[in-house]
């Protein structure tokens, strides 16, 4: 289904991962010359979920582009294709996968600087989300903490696995500061492989791997409910990317009928999960994951929940032809939530956007 | 509304539990330090015949990491599946409108009272020196 009226947000866009000779620029002199002379400029960082050549990973008619510079690129092929008002640009980027916690740091410092200074500086409608290395805390909230008073990062950026599942109290230090300053966490699908991909071990297959992610998300949004993440940050707001929808049911489902049982375990686990999951966390819409209209109508039903869609194109990965972008099945009426609303409502600093002139504080307050 | 008598006090001393058939029924009796409380022997869920279930308190937190365990002895969990009723009022503690454990007004009367009627003694035979246990259908 194609976008029925413009101004829709884009809350998953991928602009092309930069090469590290891009990041060169943007690192201190120290990280030049050990990237350099340890020849790490030589590798590609490229994450193993998305091998640059597979066909996935950008769609053929977009991969043949003839414009002169990626941005003309991505301004012709999704923002003026989609004609969308605001698109969140995530970059996926292999240094968080990295053991050396302070080369990790340091490079995600020049990823993000990258963006803000080859793609936020020069595309208004273009928004960032801060590329964090989780796994060093202190390190990752001095990042947000540097990129936070540009208003421009709406999010924090970390993969579907890491060391530890997303509840552990470890990283509740990035959570309050996301919430203090009205940043969402957005949940990519990924991995940094410090364990097998599927739970049964180490697939061979970038074909398991790839549908292992649900299984990666559904074990975050458990964690998340059972840590008690949201009663800890009641303000705060998870989306998860490329995690496909319809394995979501299934699990608010199964979550709510063991809380029943499993309830004095947990006992902060104060309202149904299901409940808490509809309040706090947000899907975006490509990929959908489900065979056809019926489906997608049935699935979204079962969520129970008009406000935890929102839009994505996945741009450049190959998830769909042409212009039709929309999962087939969607209600009417959901459109305008899961095209505009529902972002907005979602990312504290695009309604400061689309409010006006309210500073991020007044907003998140 | 017909009041039944159970069975004698000195069967159900604080600190015991047994079962009655009332009516067609298997009731549940608890004797919680002197609280007596009725409920349906039936767990709204699975059917778990609920008298086995454990005698416990409400596990409360301010937040992650915070244990308190409150209102101890007041809750009957589930032998099955673990679900909360709280004893008073039968009702669920995860889903306290849709889930209720059916109770039953329960009380220790004297013998005296209970010849002069309007009982229902259920072949139950009442002596005036004896308390009785009745509850209400």
């Amino acid at each position: 289904m194609n976008l029925p009226y413009p101004g829709a947000i884009d809350c998953d866009l991928h602009v092309p991962a930069p090469t590290i000779a891009q990041l060169l620029p943007y690192l201190d002199d120290y990280w030049r010359d050990q990237i350099v002379n340890r020849a790490l400029d030589r590798m590609p960082f490229a994450m193993m979920s998305y091998p640059p050549n597979a066909p996935i990973s950008v769609r053929a008619d977009w991969r043949a582009s003839q414009a002169a510079t990626a941005l003309e690129t991505v301004q012709a092929q999704a923002l003026d294709a989609f004609g969308v008002q605001y698109a969140i640009a995530n970059v996926i980027h292999g240094c968080v996968a990295l053991h050396n916690d302070d080369m990790a740091a340091a490079l995600c410092r020049a990823v993000n600087d990258w963006l803000r200074g080859e793609w936020l500086e020069r595309e208004p409608r273009l928004r960032g989300s801060i590329l964090i290395h989780p796994q060093d805390i202190p390190q990752a909230v001095a990042e947000i903490e540097r990129l936070a008073p540009d208003g421009r990062f709406v999010q924090i950026l970390i993969l579907a696995m890491g060391e530890r599942p997303l509840g552990r109290r470890d990283y509740f230090p990035i959570y309050a500061a996301a919430e203090r300053h009205g940043l969402v966490i957005a949940v990519h699908a990924g991995s940094t492989y410090r364990y097998a991909p599927t739970i049964v071990g180490w697939p061979c297959y970038q074909f398991e791997d790839y549908i292992a992610q649900a299984q990666a998300f559904e074990n975050q949004t458990v964690s998340l409910i059972a840590e008690g993440v949201f009663q800890r940050f009641p303000g705060l707001k998870f989306v998860f990317l490329e995690s496909g929808v319809s394995w979501l049911p299934v699990t608010m489902w199964r979550t709510d009928k063991t809380w029943r049982g499993a309830r004095p375990e947990t006992p902060w686990v104060d309202r149904w999960p299901s409940d808490i999951i509809r309040d706090h966390l947000r899907l975006t819409t490509q990929p959908f994951d489900a065979p056809d209209a019926n489906a997608v109508a049935q699935t979204i039903a079962r969520i129970g929940s008009d406000a935890m869609l929102l839009f994505a194109t996945d741009y450049p990965h190959w998830q769909f032809e042409g212009c039709d972008v929309l999962p087939d099945g969607l209600p009417p009426t959901l459109l305008r939530k899961v095209l505009i609303d529902n972002a907005i409502a979602t990312y504290p600093r695009l309604a400061q956007d689309a409010r006006g002139t309210a500073t991020i504080e007044e907003t998140i307050r | 509304m017909s009041r039944h008598v159970v069975c004698s006090a000195d069967e159900l001393p604080p600190g015991t539990r047994r079962t009655a058939f009332v009516d067609g029924r298997e009731v549940a009796l608890f004797n919680v330090d002197g609280r007596l409380h009725a409920l349906l022997n039936r767990c709204p869920h699975g059917g778990a015949r609920i008298c086995t279930g454990v005698i416990t308190g409400i596990a409360q937190s301010s937040g992650p990491g915070d244990y308190r365990l409150e209102r101890d002895g007041e809750f009957l969990r589930c032998p099955w599946h673990g679900w909360e009723f709280e004893l008073s009022t039968g009702q669920s503690w995860c889903d306290p409108r849709s889930t209720r454990l059916r109770n039953y007004d329960v009380k220790r009367e004297a013998g005296e009272t209970l010849v002069k009627g309007p009982y229902v003694a259920e072949r139950y035979p009442v002596v005036v020196e004896n308390d009785y246990i009745i509850i209400e259908l």
